[in-house]
């Protein structure tokens, strides 16, 4: 039940919890129940809002920082991971497999906002050792939504 | 001049379903629930699979009965869902759609004048076919207060002395009716002492929910006088793919694939490429797709319910089969009022034979949106109608 519940909040989390426990064939206390409960198990986070941020009048610029650094005793990589993540302007953080150790994503109002954040802020930790920063141009597919997608049906009307 | 249509051709009717859609064609903004494919997008990986496919030049025909590897994954699949044994290279013919198959099938078993049992309401193919393969179509006009399923005794009282096949279409478009095991066993000994052969119409096996499909050539006795049709359109959502197949006893596969070898030389080969991956690599995709489907299903369910439409609760397909007997119209009427008045369309259930009268067709092949919008519009014109009755 639950990984179903999740399913559909994680594609539609404002879904009426009347219609959710009929699409699941149970009723809505239960839904209720088991949703409180796995947000107070923090199994849900939080609810998010997906905007297409092109399509109003406010500029954001979304940058990919490849960090490498070096782990610290006892601490691994969780204390320099901490101190980049407590910047607000810092949408997630990624520990990662490969030739770098962190994925940072960032979002700000200008490209001089987000250099401004890498050189004086992330640059300078004694941790890091070097980053590399990608600048987001286009946003196609966000949280498994396509942006671009026009959903017209294109089956005849009425088929056997 | 003379006329030079066949008499035979001139006096079979033409599907129900296309004056209807002439109907709605005319309209804007309508509401469709009337589609009997679904609506999901063919999987990315079976799309991409076709595409590498022309990429990499496959433009030729494949061999009369399809790809080796293809007919290999289709017996192992068969094996995997259906608890089915059928050898690839000798029971296992590859067609253009489940509607090929059916075709074939008919015009390999059937002698003049020899008679085919067609429940009804059922898909709108078998009737004609059986009538362009110069058999004589005998309807079984199953009932509502049955489910729509077959009964042993509807099945004994059809059969005469002529009765050469029967048509079993389970899971059923337009009824939704699905049949058990057990249920199964009761017609299938009457099938072996009336020694009849099957044509079961197994293309929607995919689309059983809270039960699991049975396939009838799995019981003692039957494998050897049936033809199990299945194919890609609706499980997988490959239906302008046009890819079908049919399982039976050799010397019937041998023989429809005769007739298949003249009439169509051998499905496309774009999606027999695609189709194997399909079967490789599809199983999740289907597993996601029917979720999807029994929601909507027992959402639609509830709606009904609750504008007081009553519709027994279907387990298969994605339609549902309400009854509107109580207010006095035929379904050709109920479904041309509810089009010019709210410009919802729903599929009257004579289009699939004469004893669909009193019932419509609707399908949930659409988002859960789309659905609550159409379904909004379908409880008031209920509503507006009890008004009058009362």
């Amino acid at each position: 039940m639950r990984e179903q519940i999740l399913t559909f909040l994680e594609k539609n989390s404002r879904i009426d919890l009347k219609e959710l426990a009929i699409i699941l064939g149970t009723d809505e206390v239960t839904i209720i129940n088991e949703i409180s409960k796995m947000e107070k198990e923090k199994v849900i986070c939080g609810y998010h809002t997906l905007i297409d941020w092109d399509k109003t009048s406010s500029d954001k610029v979304t940058a990919l920082i490849e960090v490498r650094v070096t782990p610290q005793r006892g601490q691994g990589f969780d204390s320099i991971a901490e101190r980049i993540y407590n910047y607000p302007e810092v949408r997630s953080v990624y520990l990662i497999s490969g030739s770098y150790d962190l994925m940072v994503i960032l979002e700000g109002k200008t490209l001089r906002e987000v250099s401004g954040f890498v050189s004086d802020k992330l640059s300078t930790l004694d941790t890091v050792l070097s980053t590399a920063t990608h600048f987001v141009l286009k946003k196609y597919k966000e949280h498994g939504t396509i942006f671009a997608k026009k959903s017209k049906d294109e089956r005849m009307l009425v088929t056997p | 001049m003379r006329n030079w249509i066949s008499d035979k051709v001139m006096r079979l009717e033409p599907s129900g379903i296309r004056k209807f859609f002439d109907i709605v064609s005319e309209m804007e903004d309508v509401i469709s629930l009337g589609v009997g494919e679904p609506d999901f997008d063919t999987p990315w990986h079976i799309r991409e699979e076709g595409i590498y496919s022309l990429e990499k030049g496959r433009t030729f025909y494949t061999s009369n009965a399809g790809l080796k590897e293809l007919r290999v994954e289709i017996c192992k699949y068969l094996h995997r869902r259906c608890r089915l044994d059928y050898d690839p290279d000798l029971e296992t013919l590859v067609t253009v759609g489940g509607s090929e198959a059916i075709d074939l099938a008919m015009r390999t078993i059937l002698n003049p004048g020899d008679e085919v049992l067609i429940p009804q309401p059922s898909f709108v193919s078998y009737l004609p076919c059986a009538v362009l393969a110069d058999g004589v179509p005998k309807v079984i006009e199953l009932k509502a207060e049955n489910e729509f399923r077959l009964t042993k005794q509807e099945l004994l009282d059809a059969i005469t002395e002529k009765t050469r096949l029967l048509v079993l279409p389970y899971p059923n478009n337009p009824t939704g009716a699905v049949m058990t095991g057990e249920e199964l066993e009761e017609i299938v000994e009457v099938i072996i002492e009336k020694d009849l052969f099957v044509l079961s119409d197994e293309i929607y096996s995919e689309l059983t929910y809270e039960m699991e499909h049975v396939s009838i050539a799995g019981f003692p006795g039957m494998k050897e006088r049936t033809v199990t049709i299945n194919g890609f359109s609706k499980g997988l959502a490959m239906t302008g793919w046009r890819l079908g197949y049919a399982c039976g006893p050799a010397e019937v596969i041998a023989q429809m694939n005769k007739v298949h070898q003249f009439a169509v030389m051998c499905a496309p080969t774009t999606s027999q490429y695609a189709a194997i991956t399909a079967l490789q690599n599809g199983d999740k995709d289907v597993a996601m797709m029917r979720e999807a489907y029994n929601g909507r299903r027992r959402y639609l369910m509830h709606a009904l319910e609750e504008m007081g439409l009553p519709c027994f609760e279907p387990f298969g397909a994605f339609y549902v089969f309400p009854c509107i007997q109580e207010f006095g119209m035929t379904s050709d009427e109920f479904a041309e009022r509810l089009l010019a008045e709210e410009k919802v369309a729903v599929v009257p259930g004579t289009a699939f034979g004469k004893c669909g009268e009193g019932f419509l067709r609707i399908s949930y092949a659409y988002s859960l949106e789309d659905l609550k919008r159409a379904l909004e519009r379908l409880g008031n014109f209920v509503k507006r109608l009890k008004g009058e009755i009362k």
